[in-house]
């Protein structure tokens, strides 16, 4: 089995900087910076992070709908996108004699094959669907623009399909998405992106804008889907509870970089990374007793702006374990055993 | 299609790749009972977003009556100059004399000549409705004139601000960056221009430039006055549709559900037709139907100021200007083109705001 067969996903080194404009000038916003994951066919990678941290330009630049700053992304085998940078063993860009970066092989492929493969489902579930459209036309646009069914009978026959398999009821096909609840309307977003049949499907804070009492059953349905259906996700979510609950392996990202990767139950019961330890520490413990008993880590200072980042390890500013070299450099991400990859000098 | 079994679902799942329906029991294929054959067929009605809308306007008495109010004026307008036998611009005569004696007859009344016309002949002549006035002309039948001009006034300007301003609003809040940038801030001065007296200004120069140009043409029975109202608001007051439309296309861009489209890989043409545009849609139509009454009263004040519709033709706003004169005599005449005016505008207004209810899915 080759590297490449491995990974349904393998995205490397991966920059989304925005423009952003300060008066006259324009400096960049780096909301993704030097990022590398890759994801197995069926598997179901977690991705938290504080709110602002560049979770969600994580999953729109690798679904192209961002045009990425640097990087190279490699889905199924096929190279969608590459900046054409090169890169040491240590990570680090491999510089020509002018000392400028040593450009390869570009690719940027035409993505409309590929949006059949990965799909997202979105975070809010009001703006993510269509006022003007019903339901039916919005399970079906997809199979519209791929056209993926021969009558209108056939075309009718998958929405419905796709709509019982969602846990919505058919007969509703017809209605407009305000007369549903948040849950229903998170369902239909669902049932849309599965309309294609991808293999991968990006699922950005699904749960995180419902009524606390449905995002378990939302939960499950993700779950169940996955089960029947073998897609993998990359599941973003800034609560690390339920993340755990539905992840395979887990990624933390703080600033636009990663911090730490590791299977789920191992970052759970073995956090290395002084900020992974401060988010298990703000999980909220059901019994008061042991809530007392365990030390609270909790964190000093407000999250840096992305436009003034911190040099050298970003989460410094807020680090117990900060030392000189943390503000010279960036650790890298370096395996730590089992998969286990932390960027930390001292931890 | 509930009705049609499970052997028939297995046949089609070669094609329905996505799905595997055998996953599904027979039991939720059931054949549809008749009750829930009577649901589909509820919920098949409200399919387009026009009837939906449509359906919760009728539901608005306000928004009603305003239509019904609309309709009887322009029906009003349309017939009764076919009805009516005198001209907005005839002196009433009698017999082909000229009718000194009938200027500023009250409602319903006859001057003496026409009086003793109907006694000799026998014949009735036509009732002066609402009498006439110092000119001995039929007060009526101006009012009549004077709305359908002020009505054209209206839905003329709108259109004209609808199309310039759609067409530079979307250009902005399409294209963004720099290009927006610019386009805005030409808004932005020209909103800053105090409009009444740029109007007032405008029409002054206007007047007396455009007379020689539109000589001897149908234009000229409009008067300069009354073209360099519509310039005045093409010039003037596409400005806030545009930044209306701009925002719309800009906020609609935004939204996820644009975003959701592109990560499914339809294209801009689509995107621009299915989810862009009829979102926009109501908000553009609501916002020139309220164009309407605010040109109205644009034209009613230039009117009024003397700035408006050249002689005799007439609208609402210079017939209440001309009835100042005899306002203590005869005030009906200052009434009932302020009242018609009155009534135009509400119910305009009133109907805007119905179909904002109706059909801005939002507030729903
Ligand atoms: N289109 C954009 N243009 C400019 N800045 C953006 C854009 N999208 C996101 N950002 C910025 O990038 C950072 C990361 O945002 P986001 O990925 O939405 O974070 P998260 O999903 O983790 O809350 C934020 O500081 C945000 O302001
Ligand atoms: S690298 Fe330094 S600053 Fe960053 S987390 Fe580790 S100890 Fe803290
Ligand atoms: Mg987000």
């Amino acid at each position: 089995m080759s590297e490449n067969e491995k990974y349904l996903l393998k995205v490397e080194h991966l920059k989304q900087y925005f423009p952003v404009r300060r008066g006259f000038k324009t400096i960049p916003l780096k909301a993704v910076d030097d990022i590398s994951f890759s994801v197995k066919p069926g598997e179901t990678l977690g991705l938290v992070g504080e709110s602002g941290c560049g979770k969600t330009t994580v999953g729109r630049t690798l679904l192209r709908l961002y045009q990425p700053t640097a990087g190279r992304i490699v889905f199924d085998g096929d190279v969608l996108f590459d900046s054409g940078e090169q890169y040491d063993e240590n990570g680090k860009v491999v510089l020509g004699a002018d000392g400028k970066p040593v450009i390869g092989n570009k690719v940027d492929v035409n993505m409309l094959p590929y949006r059949k493969q990965m799909q997202m489902v979105f975070q809010d579930p009001y703006s993510s669907l269509n006022p003007r459209m019903t339901v039916e036309d919005i399970i079906g646009e997809p199979l519209d623009v791929h056209k993926l069914y021969r009558s209108r009978d056939e075309r009718r026959e998958k929405i419905l399909g796709l709509m019982e398999l969602v846990g919505l009821n058919a007969e509703h096909a017809m209605r407009y998405a305000h007369e549903f609840s948040g849950g229903q309307r998170q369902r239909i977003g669902i049932a849309r992106a599965l309309a294609v049949n991808p293999k991968f499907i990006v699922c950005d804070e699904p749960v995180s804008a419902l009524d606390v009492s449905i995002q378990a059953q939302v939960v499950n349905m993700f779950e169940e889907l996955q089960e029947k259906l073998g897609v993998a996700y990359l599941f973003i979510a800034h609560d690390l509870l339920v993340v755990h609950h539905i992840s395979d392996r887990i990624a933390v990202m703080y600033l636009g970089k990663m911090m730490e990767l590791a299977d789920a139950d191992e970052l759970n019961e073995n956090p290395i990374h002084p900020y992974t330890l401060s988010l298990l520490s703000a999980v909220p413990i059901p019994d008061p007793e042991t809530a007392r008993k365990s030390k609270r880590i909790v964190l000093e200072g407000d999250v840096p702006s992305p436009l003034n980042m911190p040099t050298g390890c970003p989460f410094r500013t807020r680090c117990r374990y900060a030392t000189e070299q943390c503000a010279k450099e960036m650790p890298q991400l370096t395996d730590r055993g089992n998969g286990h990859f932390v960027a930390c000098f001292n931890k | 299609m509930q009705g049609n079994g499970n052997e028939e679902l297995k046949k089609k799942q070669f094609l329905s790749a996505q799905v595997d329906l055998s996953k599904f029991n027979s039991a939720q294929f059931e054949a549809a009972t008749d009750e829930e054959k009577k649901q589909q067929d509820v919920m098949g009605e409200s399919t387009t977003f026009f009837k939906d809308g449509m359906r919760r306007l009728r539901k608005n008495p306000l928004a009603m009556a305003s239509i019904i109010i609309l309709l009887l004026i322009i029906v009003t307008i349309i017939v009764a100059p076919h009805i009516v036998p005198y001209k907005y611009y005839e002196i009433i005569s009698v017999d082909g004399v000229r009718d000194k004696s009938a200027s500023n007859l009250a409602p319903f009344t006859y001057s003496k000549l026409e009086t003793q016309y109907m006694k000799k002949t026998g014949e009735k002549l036509f009732p002066h409705i609402l009498g006439t006035d110092s000119l001995s002309r039929d007060y009526f039948i101006r009012v009549i004139y004077g709305t359908r001009v002020s009505l054209s006034v209206g839905i003329v300007a709108s259109v004209m601000v609808l199309m310039i301003g759609l067409l530079y609003g979307s250009i902005a809040g399409y294209f963004g960056g720099r290009i927006d940038l610019i386009m805005m801030r030409i808004v932005d001065i020209i909103y800053s221009l105090p409009d009444m007296l740029i109007i007032i200004l405008l029409s002054v120069v206007l007047n007396q430039t455009l007379a020689p140009f539109i000589a001897g043409t149908v234009l000229e029975s409009l008067g300069t006055n009354m073209i360099s109202i519509f310039i005045v608001f093409g010039l003037l007051y596409w400005v806030s549709m545009a930044r209306l439309i701009r925002g719309q296309i800009l906020t609609i861009k935004n939204n996820e559900y644009v975003l959701a489209a592109r990560c499914i890989g339809t294209k801009n043409g689509r995107i621009l037709r299915r989810h862009i545009l009829p979102n926009c849609l109501s908000v553009i139509i609501i916002t020139t139907a309220l164009q309407v009454p605010s040109a109205i009263f644009t034209e009613s004040y230039l009117s009024f100021l003397g700035l408006g519709v050249s002689a005799p033709l007439t609208s609402l706003g210079s017939l209440a200007n001309d009835a100042r004169a005899g306002m203590q005599s005869y005030p009906h005449r200052l009434i009932v083109p302020a009242v018609t005016i009155c009534l135009i505008v509400l119910a305009l207004n009133l109907l805007g705001d119905g179909l904002r209810d109706a059909f801005d899915s939002k507030l729903n």
